[in-house]
């Protein structure tokens, strides 16, 4: 009883010292057009813009922000969704046209695109937001700039409902960069009616309360534990979607979301482990959607500063030894595709990925390694990041066994996510590790880029070597259909390939389960779930 | 003549506290600060450049000397400004004041089904000792106590919500057709029974059965055993032995006299079995997706969120000071000899 008293009365402190406490919602959970996703990661900002906002926080930026353009969504021949990179539509653009010049574009508006209170979208929100997405710093600037967007005058009021982008290089990368999640539209007089001195950009305000012109709404945030969606009924930058409510809820729990699916009290079970989606498949208890991820490998990544590894031997060796087979049936459940046992050295195509020419073959490992001084073998750690133990784990075990096979002795060591990016991506000191890395914009060039450029965050090799950033840099701003592309990348291909500092080991799947009345699921490469096309089928 | 003796010794305690608090705020603050991840770069995120993680470092000022960040933590502190969680976004004291509440009614409900099972049993078993009342008892708080949280409550879930369909959807502390009752408390229950909502208080007591159960399997075996010990000694001791002499009736030598006597370890031990609970609770809330103060600090912690960690092991503190305040007050309550002393 005393008990009791204490602590009712550390609730009412709780009251009394004004701590502002979670809101009372409407009566939402009634409604029948609601889907119920189960996400398994924590929403931390709903502004993408932020300092520090994470990767799942993406998903409130592409749904309930709207950008200039969008990549259009095709139907793939097993029926899925899958979205299209080579298609540009308009999202609150009605058209664009480059300038005679081909160094600036000019944007016209939608006319009857209005934000959620009422007031019409301006060139000015348009060149507000560019700026914002570039002058917070961070991600997003350097997402930016990928595509060329770098400096606050390149984005340029030409009317009341145009707008300029002027480019500072030509680049085929430009126009796709503007419909990634970045370069979100934002209603600009209410942002900077809460701006002030020290936060010019509202950034304190936009990172609970989202001000834009989306299909959906926020109407409900508990950081920690789910965001409520509610359809702007005003949306015209699109077909309206068929969903009117949806409740993300976080469920940290892989077996309990799994649970929760099987037993249909969700519609959906947002990024399914590999093995999930594979039983949940044969078992037909609920609908495995989704598709390999765009532009994404898992790879065993040799670090070239550490001594065995700066022999290019010793990497191909090393390659030989995994056991990719085995990796790809216990470690990725088969979901995926294989990227091993390609035909040859010198590709026919540009498609990437694409299969790397290894294959397990410890003969030639062996015969590798003899060559070098390091034929006895030796003693190297493998580390993967612990957030990502649900296909890495079982991988390095693997890997280990394959390794010991030639006489590499390989510890394990399994870093926490915090060290991870400054351990593996930032001071890049892992002689040999797992990695993930997958590019946003579709393209070969663009992998390249990060993964390959000698100081860029994603070559945690620390691969450097000038014919491949001449090649990188040559190729980033070129058109595909240039006849000079094809050749340059098949060398680029070739000679990832040949010096293999990333070793190639299956392309993952990005999977999700959804309740067998619940369709029109697509897969994007910015993995994160679409829910504008998401319909509840009734019967 | 006793309240005051009684309010000297609760200020007297508080007193104490004092200087174990300022020794906390000094050594998380170095702790976390040790913590080998580099926040600036994991919150630069994906893509990140050296330029723009030394932009977020100024940002979060991480980038000005250590004795600086420790006085401004201080002069915040002191003005009940337990900072902002950078991963949120959100004030970390408002983070708490919703957390809290929500791990603090899962202890207390778990540990009150805990208590109600265990004392019961300890005192059964303390009567006929290697009986095979004793005997089975001793099975079930080892079973209990040797299964990890999180299995256990995985293989309730699988029972009772996927296979037999008796317990509602493992989503946190209320069902989504339930709205979250007005707040008085942060406790569901209570606060829903304020509210005269009997629907909503069946429904956060159904979120709560299963998670209550997970946590009290777990503690069964310290509170039954140190009952039963106890109780072991309290029946032999003289004073039972004369009572018995003086023909007193069995049922009022156990529960009067033998069963009050033997208490005052269990208090104690329910006092340390609460405070290692909130810790034990981090598995059953990521099962049960529970949003409470556990997993929160776990979140914190993986991404070096130095104001989340602070605040979390600083509330922990203060919550552990005032539980062992409350322990001596009900031990003098148990126990005339304790306030009369002080």
């Amino acid at each position: 009883m005393q008990r009791r008293e204490f602590l009712k009365g550390v609730g009412i402190a709780a009251l009394s010292s004004g701590v502002p406490l979670a809101s009372i919602p409407s009566a939402w959970a009634q409604a029948a057009d609601t889907l119920v996703i189960a996400i398994g990661s924590t929403i931390n900002s709903l502004d993408l813009h932020r300092p520090g906002t994470n990767r799942p926080s993406y998903m409130v930026t592409v749904n309930v922000y709207d950008r200039l353009v969008r990549f259009a969504t095709k139907a793939l021949p097993d029926g899925s969704l899958n979205f299209d990179y080579n298609t540009l539509e308009g999202e609150l653009a009605e058209s664009w046209q480059i300038a005679p010049d081909g160094m600036s574009v000019v944007f016209k508006l939608k006319p009857d695109v209005k934000f959620w209170d009422g007031a019409p979208i301006t060139a000015e929100d348009v060149r507000w937001s560019l700026e914002r997405a570039i002058a917070l710093g961070g991600f997003p600037a350097t997402q930016m700039k990928a595509g060329g967007l770098e400096k606050a005058d390149q984005f340029e009021v030409v009317d009341e409902s145009s707008i300029r982008v002027k480019f500072l290089r030509k680049s085929k990368l430009t126009l796709p960069d503007l419909a990634v999640p970045v370069p979100f539209i934002i209603n600009s007089k209410i942002a900077k009616s809460k701006a002030t001195a020290q936060d010019p950009w509202a950034a304190e305000y936009l990172h609970r309360n989202p001000a834009g012109s989306g299909a959906y709404k926020v109407e409900r945030w508990d950081p920690g534990q789910q965001i409520v969606f509610v359809r702007n009924e005003e949306w015209k930058a699109g077909p309206l979607p068929a969903i009117r409510r949806i409740v993300l809820r976080e469920v940290p729990s892989q077996a309990t979301r799994r649970a929760l699916i099987e037993r249909g009290d969700i519609g959906m079970a947002f990024e399914l482990p590999p093995k999930d989606a594979k039983e949940i498949s044969e078992k037909k208890s609920a609908v495995v959607v989704g598709a390999p991820i765009a532009n994404c490998m898992h790879v065993l990544n040799t670090n070239l500063n550490f001594e065995p590894f700066k022999d290019k031997r010793v990497r191909q060796a090393i390659a030989y030894a995994i056991p990719y087979q085995q990796i790809f049936e216990q470690g990725a459940y088969g979901r995926g595709l294989p990227m091993w046992g390609g035909k040859s050295f010198t590709p026919t195509d540009i498609a990437w990925p694409q299969p790397s020419p290894y294959s397990t073959d410890y003969g030639k490992a062996k015969e590798l390694l003899s060559q070098t001084e390091f034929k006895n073998g030796f003693e190297v750690p493998l580390s993967f990041d612990l957030g990502t133990a649900d296909w890495a784990e079982s991988t390095a075990l693997i890997i280990q066994e394959g390794l010991a096979k030639i006489g590499v002795k390989t510890t394990i060591d399994k870093v926490p996510g915090a060290n991870w990016r400054t351990m593996a991506l930032v001071d890049k000191k892992l002689p040999l590790h797992l990695e993930n890395f997958g590019g946003w914009l579709d393209t070969p060039c663009y992998y390249f880029l990060w993964a390959y450029a000698k100081g860029n965050l994603f070559n945690s090799s620390n691969y450097s070597d000038a014919e491949m950033e001449q090649l990188i840099t040559e190729t980033l701003p070129m058109e595909m259909s240039d006849p000079a592309y094809a050749p340059k990348i098949r060398r680029m291909i070739a000679k990832a390939f040949d010096e293999v500092p990333r070793i190639p080991l299956w392309q993952p799947s990005l999977e999700s389960g959804l309740r067998k009345d619940v369709q029109g699921y697509s897969s994007w490469y910015h993995r994160q779930p679409e829910l504008r096309t998401m319909k509840i089928v009734k019967g | 003549m006793a309240l005051g003796v009684k309010s000297r010794l609760i200020l007297s305690r508080l007193a104490q506290a004092l200087p174990a608090l300022a020794g906390i705020v000094v050594v998380t603050f170095i702790l976390t600060r040790a913590l080998p991840g580099d926040p600036a770069a994991y919150f630069a995120g994906p893509a990140a450049d050296a330029r723009s993680i030394a932009q977020i470092r100024e940002q979060l000022g991480l980038d000005r000397p250590l004795p600086v960040q420790f006085f401004s933590y201080v002069t915040d502190l002191l003005q009940g400004d337990l900072g902002r969680s950078i991963s949120t976004g959100q004030p970390v004291a408002e983070a708490l004041m919703q957390r809290l509440p929500a791990s603090l009614e899962l202890t207390l409900f778990a540990l009150l089904l805990s208590a109600l099972i265990a004392i019961p049993l300890g005192v059964a078993a303390a009567r006929r000792p290697d009986s095979w009342v004793d005997q089975s008892c001793r099975l079930l708080v080892t079973a209990g106590v040797s299964l990890p949280t999180f299995f256990t409550g995985l293989l309730l879930v699988y029972v009772f919500y996927f296979i037999l369909g008796w317990a509602p959807p493992p989503l946190g502390r209320l069902d989504l057709v339930y709205i979250s009752p007005p707040q008085v408390t942060g406790f569901f229950t209570i606060d829903a029974l304020l509210d005269r909502d009997f629907a909503t208080f069946r429904a956060a007591l159904a979120q709560l059965v299963l998670p209550a159960m997970t946590l009290a399997l777990f503690t069964l075996a310290p509170i039954a055993r140190m009952t039963r010990a106890s109780m072991i000694q309290a029946l032999g001791s003289e004073f039972i032995r004369t009572a018995r002499a003086s023909g007193l009736s069995e049922r009022k030598i156990v529960y009067t006299y033998a069963f009050r006597n033997a208490m005052l370890p269990v208090v104690t031990t329910l006092g340390m079995v609460f405070s290692f609970m909130l810790g034990a609770n981090v598995l059953v809330e990521k099962v049960f997706a529970w949003p409470g103060i556990g997993s929160f600090a776990v979140e914190a912690l993986v991404v070096s969120d130095y104001a989340a960690v602070q605040g979390f092991v600083l509330a922990m503190a203060v919550l552990f000071v005032l539980l062992n305040l409350l322990i001596d007050v009900v031990y003098t309550l148990a126990d005339p000899r304790v306030g009369m002393e002080g």
